[in-house]
C-alpha cells in the first residue's frame, strides 16, 4: 500500500485515496467541432505505460482534493505529487 | 509402536508439565513446549497424512512453517475446527484433538492409495487432458473431481473466536528473531530507533539458540550461551517491542506489512473464552530489516517421500530443542556439511547414527573428522537410489556416483534404518523480500538466489541474504546495519568467532538413478505430488516458462507454496532445457507467506459489523409499523408494510391503490442531496445536466438528467432553485456519493474558474413525501400557514415554511405521477413530522408505502429508475427522453457523444412499454425479448427492465429495452420462458395519465 504525500494534507495511507486515471488530458474547449475520431481520442484513448506515468489522484477520504502524481509503474515509486493546474516537476 | 523416544531434557520442553492430546482418536502424551510434530515423533509416530494426488503415506518432514506433509485438521466437527494446520507449528495444549487429512477411511488404510498404483496413468496435466471431452460429460466428472479435490474440511458453523486488526507504526521492523534479527533489533533499538521485532515461533534465537557445541563459538562461549545472554539484554531495552508467534504474511510496497499475531492457539480451549484469538497487524515501518533465515533443501531421488524421511536440520532440531529422537537407526544423506552438525548433535545425545551418505567424493572438515572419530561410516561420493518401507522407511539402496555426477556406477548396497535425514544445502527465505518488489540475483557458487536490488528502505541480513555461517553473519550483518541505520559503530566490531563449518557443497538437482527417470518417483513438490518426471514431461510437451511449468505440474501450488522444492524444480528445468538458472528466474512469491485464517483477514467486520448500515431518522417508526426492509447500498429502506399476514404482492397492491385513490406517505430521506452555492451555480448546472438551467426562476424545481462524457445516462433527480445563487440538487439514493465525486472532479480539474461550492447534506435533511388526491389537505393540516393553492404553489415549485418553530422546505414534485408534496426538514425533527402527517392523514386513510410501491407507481407513469431501466449503455435518446436534451446549449457533459456514429444508430436498444396479451401475466425482470422463435440462432432483441401488476390499471405492465423499439409501437413480440412463451405488445412507456392531469389536479 502506497504512502501518498497529499499536496494539501501530507503523507497518508493509500486507502484514503482514489486513483483517477491518466493526467493532463484536457477536455476539448469546443467538442462540437471535433470529428468522431478526435472525440474518441479524448474520450477513450489512455496510455498504459510501464515506467513513468502521470496520474490523477483524489484524496477522497480526506480533503477530497484532486491532484497529480508522477509514478513509475514498474516499481510503484512515486516521483512527485503536484496540484491541479501545475506543471509536472519532473520530466 | 508406543515407544518413548524422548532422549534428554531440552531447551524448550518442560518435562514436569505433561499434556494429553488426541491424534486420530488415540490419546498420547507430550510436554509443555512440544509442537504436535515433536510430541508425535516422541511417540514414534511418523505417518500423519496422505499425499494429495497419489495418497502416498507421508510423515513429518520438517520442523517449521515450510512443512508440506504433516498438515492436520484440528477439532474436526466443532466450531473451532481448522484444516491445513501444520503439525510442526501448532503447540500442543491439554485437550488438543488432531486428525489426518486427505485419507479415507483412515490414514493407515486409505482407499485413495490406489492412485499410487495407477500413477503411470496420472501424469502431469492428467485432469486437463482427460476430462476435456465430451463436454457434456463434465457434469459427471465434476462430481468425482470435486470429491477428491481439496485438503481438509471447512467448518460449517460460525467461528466463536474474536479476531482484530491493529495498526503499528515503527522506525524499524525486524522480521525474524534468529541471531541476525536479534543483533539487528538490539543495534536499532540501542541507537534510538523505535523498533519492533517479530518472530513466527514461540521462542527467540532461531537455530543458534540450540547450537550448543564447541564447534561454534562466539567470544569463547558456545554460540547458544552467548546468544542467550544477548536475548536477556535485549528483553530489557525499552524502545524495542518483541512479538513472538507472529508471522509476517505480506510485505507490500512502501514498507507496509501484514502480520498475524497468534494469541491463544497454544492455550487449552477453556482458557480462550473472551480472548482475542489472532490479530492482524498492519505495520508501516520507516525501515525494514528482513532476517527470515533459510530453509534446508531436500534431495531429489527415487521414493524420497516416505514417512521417516526428514530434513537433516529437522532431525537436529527435534533432538536439540525438543529432546526427541526421530529414529533409533538414523541415516543422514547430504551434499554439504550440515548433516554432520546433525550427526554430532545426535551423538551427543546418544542417538544412533547408522551411516552418512555424502555426494561429495573428496571432503575434509573438522565436523567430518569429529563424526569419523565416533566410528560412523561415511559413504563418500555415494547417492541413495531407492528407499523401502511403505508406512515407514526401513532401508535405503545406495550406489556410487560417477565422477561427473550424471550417473551411478558399481553395485547396489542396502542399509537398514528407521529414519533418514536429507540435506541439499540451504535456500535463503527471500519470499517476503520478493513480495516487496525486490529483485534477486543468482549466486553460482552455491546455486542460490539472493537479494539484489531493494525497492524500499529495507535490507536483508543473515542467511536470507546468503550469509550462512556464524562468521559470515557476525562480520557482514553489523557492516550492513551500520550503513543502513547510518550509525558509526555496533557492539559487534571486535567479536571473536569460531565456526567449524566448511562451505563445500556438491549440488545435483536430480540425483541419478539406476532406473530411467520415467520409472522413478522422485518428489519435487511433496504436497502436490509433483515429481521430476512430471517436470520433464512438461518440458517435453513444450512448456518453457517456469510459471507455465508450475501451473501444469502444480509444483509449488500447495498450502506450503513449494517452500522446499521450488529450487529443485527450477534446477531440473535448467538442466533439462540447458538454460541458465539466472535467466529462468523464480516463480512469483505471493502473500500470504503462510496461510491466514479468514477470521484474521476480516477481523471485527463480521455479523452486524460486516458493513456500515445507514438508517433514516424515521427508521424506528418503520420498524414499529412492521415494515420489511430492503438494502439500497448501505441504506435500509422500508420496502413494504405488510398488514394482517399480507404477502409482498398483496401489501404492494393495497399501498399502490391507496396512494392513487387517497393518500400515501413515503420516507424519501435516502435520496442524495447536494447543496450548490456560488455565483456560477446556474452555469455549472447548465454544464452538468442535459437541459437548460439559466432561466429557472427562484422557487422553481426542475428534473435533470446527468450523462457521462460518453453520452450514457448516469443519474437523475430534481434540482430546486432556492435563491439567486443557491440550489439544492437531489440524486438517486445509490448515486449520491459518486455524483458528488463527479461534480467535484469537474469543478476542480476542468472548470476551476467557476465560483461554485458543493456540500453534501444527505444526512442533514430528511424527506417526507405525501402523495395522492388528498395530499394537499393533509399538508395544509400539518402546515396551516402555507398557501397551497395551485396558482400560488403549482407543480414543480418550492416554498420555505415552518412547522411550529422549525424551518422546512416544501417542494411540490412527484415521482409517482400523483399530486405530491415533499417536506424537507432537519433530520432530528423528521420522525415527529412524519407522525404529524400520519395523524393529519388519518381521516384520509393515509397509507405508508415502501420502495416496492414507489417503483410500481413510477412505472405506471413511465418514469425511469437510473440503474434499473438504464445501464451504462443508454442515452437519453434511447430512453425516448429527447425532450430533456437541450439543442441550444453550447456544451454539457456527454453532449458530443450523443451524435457519435454509434449513438445515432436507429437500431439501438430503446426503452418501450410492454403489455402482455394476458393482463394477469407478470413478466420476469431480466427476461429476454425476441421477435422470431424460428430463426437460428434466435435473435435477442432486448430484455425486460421493470415489471409489475398495476392495481390502478388492473393489468400487468412492464418496461423493457428493445432494439429499434421506438419504431415498433403496436408490434407483437415474444418473451420466451423455460416452459412457455409470453406474447406481448410494444407500447408507449407511459401507461397512466399521459396528460399529467393528476399532477396538476
Amino acid at each position: 500500500m502506497f504512502l501518498i504525500n497529499c499536496p494539501f494534507c501530507g503523507e497518508r495511507e493509500q486507502s484514503e485515496f482514489k486513483a483517477g486515471g491518466e493526467a493532463h488530458i484536457v477536455r476539448p474547449k469546443q467538442p462540437t467541432e471535433l470529428s468522431d475520431d478526435q472525440w474518441a481520442e479524448y474520450l477513450f484513448m489512455r496510455k498504459n505505460i510501464k515506467g513513468i506515468q502521470f496520474e490523477r489522484w483524489n484524496h477522497i477520504h480526506g480533503c477530497r482534493k484532486w491532484f497529480n502524481m508522477v509514478r513509475d509503474t514498474s516499481n510503484d515509486e512515486i516521483k512527485a505529487v503536484y496540484k491541479m493546474g501545475e506543471k509536472p516537476p519532473v520530466k | 509402536m508406543t515407544k518413548n523416544l524422548r532422549v534428554k531434557s531440552s531447551k524448550l520442553v518442560d518435562e514436569t508439565y505433561r499434556i494429553s492430546f488426541k491424534f486420530n482418536g488415540t490419546t498420547y502424551y507430550g510436554f509443555k513446549g512440544d509442537t504436535l510434530a515433536s510430541a508425535l515423533l516422541a511417540n514414534n509416530i511418523h505417518l500423519v497424512g496422505r499425499s494429495f494426488k497419489y495418497h502416498r503415506p507421508r510423515g513429518i518432514m520438517t520442523a517449521g512453517s515450510e512443512e508440506p506433509n504433516a498438515i492436520v485438521q484440528l477439532h474436526n466437527g466443532t466450531s473451532r475446527t481448522e484444516p491445513n494446520v501444520r503439525a510442526t507449528e501448532i503447540e500442543i495444549y491439554e485437550g488438543l484433538v488432531a486428525s489426518s487429512q486427505n485419507c479415507w477411511p483412515s490414514v493407515k488404510f486409505d482407499i485413495g492409495g490406489i492412485n499410487n498404483f495407477l500413477s503411470p496413468l496420472l501424469p502431469a496435466g492428467f485432469y486437463y487432458k482427460t476430462f476435456m471431452w465430451p463436454a457434456s460429460f463434465w457434469e459427471k466428472y465434476e462430481y468425482f473431481i470435486r470429491k477428491s479435490a481439496g485438503l481438509g474440511k471447512s467448518p460449517d458453523v460460525p467461528d466463536p473466536d474474536i479476531y482484530e486488526h491493529k495498526y503499528i507504526h515503527c522506525d524499524v521492523l525486524v522480521i525474524g528473531a534468529g541471531i541476525s534479527g536479534l543483533i539487528a533489533a538490539k543495534t536499532a533499538a540501542k541507537n534510538g530507533f523505535k523498533t519492533l521485532l517479530v518472530e513466527e515461533k514461540s521462542y527467540l534465537g532461531g537455530s543458534t539458540i540450540y547450537q550448543d557445541s564447541e564447534f561454534f563459538k562466539i567470544n569463547n562461549q558456545n554460540s547458544a550461551s552467548w546468544l542467550e545472554k544477548e536475548i536477556n539484554e535485549i528483553k530489557k531495552i525499552e524502545n524495542l517491542e518483541i512479538k513472538t508467534r507472529t508471522s509476517v504474511a505480506a510485505f507490500h510496497g512502501y514498507n507496509f506489512l501484514l502480520a498475524r499475531e497468534n494469541l491463544t492457539d497454544h492455550l487449552p480451549l477453556e482458557q480462550r473464552e473472551n480472548k482475542t484469538r489472532q490479530r492482524l497487524l498492519k505495520i508501516r515501518a520507516k525501515k525494514v530489516i528482513t532476517a527470515t533465515g533459510s530453509i534446508e533443501r531436500p534431495l531429489i531421488f527415487d521414493n524420497n517421500d516416505r514417512p521417516g524421511i526428514l530434513l537433516s536440520s529437522a532431525i537436529k532440531k527435534y533432538a536439540d530443542l525438543f529432546g526427541v529422537a526421530c529414529g533409533e537407526k538414523n541415516i543422514l544423506f547430504t551434499n554439504n556439511d550440515s548433516a554432520y552438525e546433525t550427526a554430532i548433535s545426535l551423538i551427543q545425545k546418544g542417538i544412533k547414527v547408522q551411516a552418512i551418505i555424502d555426494n561429495r567424493e573428496e571432503i575434509d572438515s573438522k565436523l567430518i573428522k569429529e563424526t569419523e572419530k565416533n566410528n560412523i561410516k561415511i559413504y563418500k561420493g555415494y547417492t541413495i537410489v531407492d528407499t523401502f518401507g511403505y508406512k515407514r522407511i526401513n532401508s535405503v539402496s545406495i550406489m556410487k556416483l560417477s565422477k561427473d555426477g550424471q550417473k551411478v556406477v558399481g553395485s547396489k548396497e542396502n542399509i537398514s534404518c528407521d529414519s533418514l535425514g536429507i540435506s541439499g544445502g540451504w535456500t535463503p527465505a527471500v519470499h517476503l523480500f520478493t513480495q516487496s518488489g525486490g529483485k534477486l540475483k543468482f549466486r553460482d557458487d552455491d546455486q542460490i538466489f539472493i537479494p539484489n536490488t531493494y525497492p524500499s528502505n529495507q535490507i536483508s541480513i543473515g542467511s536470507c541474504n546468503g550469509d550462512f555461517t556464524l562468521d559470515e553473519i557476525l562480520i557482514n550483518a553489523p557492516k550492513l546495519l551500520k550503513q543502513f541505520l547510518n550509525i558509526k559503530k555496533t557492539e559487534y566490531e571486535n567479536i571473536e568467532i569460531y565456526s567449524a563449518f566448511n562451505k563445500s557443497k556438491r549440488n545435483i538437482w536430480l540425483l541419478p538413478s539406476n532406473k530411467i527417470v520415467g520409472k522413478t518417483k522422485s518428489f519435487v513438490d511433496f504436497q502436490n505430488d509433483a515429481t521430476a518426471k512430471d517436470i520433464k514431461l512438461a518440458l517435453r510437451e513444450g512448456f518453457r516458462s517456469i510459471e507455465h511449468v508450475k501451473r501444469y505440474t502444480t509444483t509449488g501450488m500447495g498450502t506450503d507454496q513449494g517452500k522446499l522444492g521450488n529450487m529443485h524444480a527450477l534446477g531440473i528445468i535448467s538442466e533439462t532445457a540447458s538454460s541458465k538458472m539466472s535467466e529462468l528466474g523464480t516463480t512469483t512469491f505471493r502473500p500470504p507467506y503462510t496461510p491466514l485464517t479468514f477470521g484474521t483477514i476480516v477481523g471485527r467486520n463480521v455479523g452486524k459489523y460486516f458493513d456500515i448500515i445507514r438508517k433514516t431518522p424515521i427508521h424506528e417508526w418503520h420498524v414499529e409499523n412492521n415494515a420489511e426492509f430492503e438494502n439500497v447500498g448501505q441504506w435500509k429502506r422500508a420496502w413494504y408494510y405488510p398488514q394482517n399476514g399480507e404477502n409482498m404482492h398483496e401489501a404492494v397492491q393495497r399501498e399502490s391503490k391507496a396512494a392513487r385513490d387517497s393518500a400515501g406517505i413515503l420516507d424519501a430521506s435516502t435520496l442524495g442531496k447536494i447543496d450548490i452555492q456560488g455565483t456560477d451555480a446556474s452555469e455549472f448546472l447548465n454544464r452538468v445536466y442535459t437541459n437548460a438551467w439559466s432561466k429557472l426562476e427562484i422557487g422553481k424545481c426542475r428534473y435533470g438528467l446527468m450523462l457521462n462524457e460518453d453520452g450514457m445516462v448516469y443519474d437523475d433527480g430534481v434540482t430546486t432553485r432556492l435563491d439567486e445563487n443557491h440550489y439544492i440538487m437531489t440524486t438517486t439514493t445509490g448515486g449520491a456519493a459518486t455524483v458528488l465525486g463527479k461534480l467535484e472532479d469537474y469543478l476542480q480539474t476542468e472548470w476551476p474558474e467557476l465560483d461554485v461550492y458543493l456540500t453534501s447534506v444527505t444526512d442533514h435533511y430528511a424527506t417526507i413525501s405525501v402523495c395522492g388526491p388528498n395530499s394537499k389537505k393533509i399538508i395544509q393540516k400539518v402546515i396551516p400557514e402555507i398557501d397551497l393553492s395551485d396558482k400560488d404553489f403549482p407543480h414543480m415549485s418550492f416554498k420555505n415554511s415552518k412547522i411550529g418553530k422549525v424551518k422546512c422546505r416544501v417542494m411540490r414534485i412527484s415521482f409517482t405521477g400523483e399530486q405530491s408534496y415533499e417536506i424537507n426538514i432537519q433530520a432530528n425533527y423528521a420522525k415527529s413530522v412524519w407522525e404529524k402527517c400520519m395523524e393529519a392523514g388519518k381521516e384520509f386513510n393515509i397509507t405508508p408505502y415502501g420502495t416496492e410501491t414507489m417503483h410500481l407507481l413510477r412505472a405506471e407513469k413511465g418514469f425511469i429508475i437510473a440503474g434499473q431501466d438504464t445501464d451504462a449503455t443508454m442515452t437519453p435518446i434511447d430512453l425516448q427522453m429527447d425532450w430533456i436534451v437541450s439543442k441550444k446549449k453550447f456544451d454539457f457533459i456527454g453532449k458530443r457523444s450523443l451524435y457519435r456514429s454509434d449513438t445515432i444508430r436507429e437500431d439501438r436498444k430503446q426503452l418501450v412499454g410492454l403489455i402482455t396479451d394476458n393482463p394477469e401475466e407478470i413478466l420476469e425482470e431480466g427476461a429476454q425479448i425476441v421477435a422470431d422463435m424460428n430463426k437460428t440462432p434466435i435473435e435477442m432483441l432486448g430484455h425486460v427492465t421493470s415489471s409489475y401488476f398495476s392495481p390502478n390499471l388492473k393489468k400487468s405492465i412492464a418496461l423493457g429495452v428493445v432494439k429499434g423499439g421506438k419504431n415498433m409501437m403496436g408490434q407483437k413480440l415474444i418473451i420466451p420462458m423455460e416452459k412457455k412463451q409470453i406474447n406481448v405488445t410494444v407500447t408507449d412507456p407511459v401507461f397512466l395519465d399521459k396528460e399529467n392531469k393528476r399532477l396538476n389536479a
